[in-house]
């Protein structure tokens, strides 16, 4: 046996062909999986340049105007984004109320109280939810969360918020069924199982001489919970919580069943509504005009730098406390 | 008073455990409904003319085979061009240049891709492709698929090729192999199970994905395998189904969305059953 060389540029000891030809395998393949892992790059910049072109037109024609524009007119050719970016900001924050405290509920629930024989089937059973697609959601909220909510919950809750002054007006007009409200719902059930696992995987990474050392001293279930294991985990839970964020705020399909897609700001949350994902998939290949499919065009490039700047904070905290879990093992 | 004191205590946590184990049920309640009423929905509509016929004029039966076939294709299509580039890329991560800075930079917007909103890569492949070309096509799919594909397979292969011991390499290094020679034959081999689990990942995260090819592939009213024309897809069928007035178009979307979602879990099944597996070893 010829020794072959280790690395690309050390000099081939023994100048045979064979070594020749391996020394040149070498560096083609190493070549090929580099193109490779640029390609990622050059989607990444394809997205954004694509973004960017096809937005031009209407970016020279609305300016910076177009954000906070709530018209929407293709027949005047005026187009805003105040009310997708409205409807986006407000399902995701009436997702991220309810699935956030939800979400890690169940995974203090699946990480401490659990019984052990239950803790991997459910723990399972939430992964596989996660993976569920979001079209699965939107039919389901449209023939039977809906009309639930339209005959049930709206006409109670509007009657019972009738008279008091803030809640009077979020909670108004006649009940649709279909609207805000009901998306940002689906959105939560959506989100819920994505925050769950992510942030049990946190919790699980808190060491247990932590919460050994804090039940020696006393301390309740809850006690080391809130006083131990989630300052351990903040970090990592918030970071998950951003990621679930970024993808709630482009989440398409579950919304668009849902929201009703009408371009207004309403004060009422039962009204329907539209997010930016929503707008571009119902309207995307009825467009007629340069600039209003451009203007389409421009709420994608809006959604893409806001789940960008989301995600990357994200990254950001979740890479952090890697480093650290990294150190401590170190 | 400590007893007191104690007491409080001990009321704070059961009103706060209690508050979790409400949650679970809330959560995993919504979950079940939704799971049950898919199938309670959709399993009336899974007979042989779904699979046989194709997508009816409303008022018609018929069933969801075009819409088969066409997701069959485009994620075919997507997996066999979206797998290559991803794995060559993961390991690129893994073996060449794990702490370059390229490789840092490259790890960071895999990941920004992995969650990008997908309605934003049908934007993207609609500029690239269809406005070039000029008209929808599957082709613009399934490159609108294989977009989505390749950030997960970068993602997994990656973490695979990084849990195998570097001891391995060494040995077959020190054998005398060539560094492409030891990745192709030694670690990939190792993590093979973890890198097919990958694919299966990413096979069941586009079989339900809708928002790409909304644009990309459109739909088709009719049964079609030219890739050079619209085609139709699941997902797009059960939207337009579920967005029609028509009841029979509604038991079909419903229909659909069950085949969807039992693909989708049979998928994950599998890719865990392997990845537990390949742990166990």
């Amino acid at each position: 046996m010829v020794a072959g060389p280790l690395s690309l540029d050390a000099p081939p000891q023994f100048s045979s062909a064979i070594i020749r030809r391996a020394h040149r395998r070498d560096w083609m393949f190493h070549r090929v999986t580099q193109a490779s892992a640029l390609a990622v790059l050059a989607i990444f910049l394809g997205i954004m340049w694509s973004l960017l072109s096809g937005a031009w037109p209407a970016m020279a024609a609305f300016g910076f105007g177009f954000l906070w524009t709530e018209s929407w007119n293709p027949v005047r050719e005026v187009f805003g984004a105040a009310a997708p970016i409205y409807g986006t900001l407000v399902t995701s924050a009436i997702a991220m109320a309810i699935a956030v405290p939800v979400g890690i509920g169940i995974a203090i629930f699946l990480t401490e109280l659990c019984p052990r024989q239950l803790r991997r089937p459910i723990g399972v059973a939430v992964e596989l939810l996660a993976g569920i697609p979001s079209i699965i959601y939107g039919i389901w909220g449209l023939f039977i969360l809906a009309p639930f909510l339209q005959q049930n919950v709206q006409p109670w809750a509007i009657d019972a918020f009738a008279g008091i002054p803030v809640l009077e007006d979020l909670f108004a007009g006649p009940p649709y069924g279909i609207g805000i409200f009901t998306a940002g719902l689906i959105l939560a059930i959506m989100t819920l199982p994505f925050i769950c696992a992510i942030t049990r995987d946190v919790f699980e990474t808190v060491p247990p001489v932590l919460k050994e050392a804090a039940y020696g001293l006393g301390a309740t279930t809850w006690e080391v919970l809130w006083k131990v294991v989630l300052p351990y985990a903040r970090g990592g839970v918030v970071g998950g919580i951003m990621l679930a964020l970024g993808r709630t705020l482009g989440e398409t399909m579950a919304v668009t069943f849902v929201i009703g897609n009408a371009h207004r700001i309403s004060e009422s949350l039962f009204a329907p509504g539209t997010t930016i994902s929503a707008a571009i998939a119902n309207e995307f290949t009825e467009a007629l005009g340069d600039l209003y499919v451009s203007s389409l065009i421009e709420l994608g490039l809006i959604l893409f730098f806001v789940t960008f700047c989301v995600l990357a904070a994200a990254q950001y905290m979740l890479y952090r406390l890697e480093q650290r879990a990294g150190g401590a093992r170190a | 008073m400590n007893t007191g004191i104690y007491a409080r205590r001990r009321f704070i946590n059961r009103i706060f455990l209690g508050l979790s184990v409400a949650a679970t049920a809330f959560g995993l309640g919504w979950l079940a409904l939704i799971l049950g009423v898919l199938v309670y929905q959709g399993f009336s509509g899974l007979d042989l003319a779904l699979f046989m016929e194709s997508t009816p004029p409303p008022g018609l039966t018929g069933g969801l085979l075009n819409a088969i076939v066409g997701s069959l294709f485009m994620s075919i299509v997507a997996v066999a061009v979206g797998t290559p580039i991803g794995i060559l890329a993961g390991t690129y991560l893994a073996e060449y240049g794990r702490y370059t800075r390229l490789a840092f930079v490259l790890r960071f917007v895999n990941d920004i891709l992995l969650s990008a909103p997908s309605i934003v890569i049908g934007l993207f492949i609609y500029e690239v492709m269809v406005v070039s070309i000029g008209h929808f096509s599957a082709w613009a799919g399934a490159t609108a698929l294989s977009v989505i594909v390749i950030p997960v397979v970068v993602r997994t292969t990656e973490g695979m090729l990084l849990l195998i011991p570097n001891t391995l390499r060494e040995a077959a290094a020190a054998l005398g192999a060539p560094r492409a020679h030891v990745i192709r034959t030694v670690t990939w081999r190792a993590a093979q199970t973890g890198m097919v689990t990958g694919v299966l990942l990413a096979v069941a995260r586009i079989s339900g994905e809708t928002a790409p090819l909304l644009f990309t592939a459109l739909n088709n009213q009719f049964f079609s395998v030219d890739p050079n024309q619209p085609m139709a897809s699941l997902p797009v069928v059960i939207f337009q189904m579920a967005m029609s007035p028509y009841d029979d178009w509604h038991r079909l979307a419903w229909s659909g969305a069950l085949l969807i979602t039992m693909t989708v879990l049979v998928l994950s099944i599998i890719a865990r059953t392997l990845e537990s597996r390949s742990e166990q070893k």
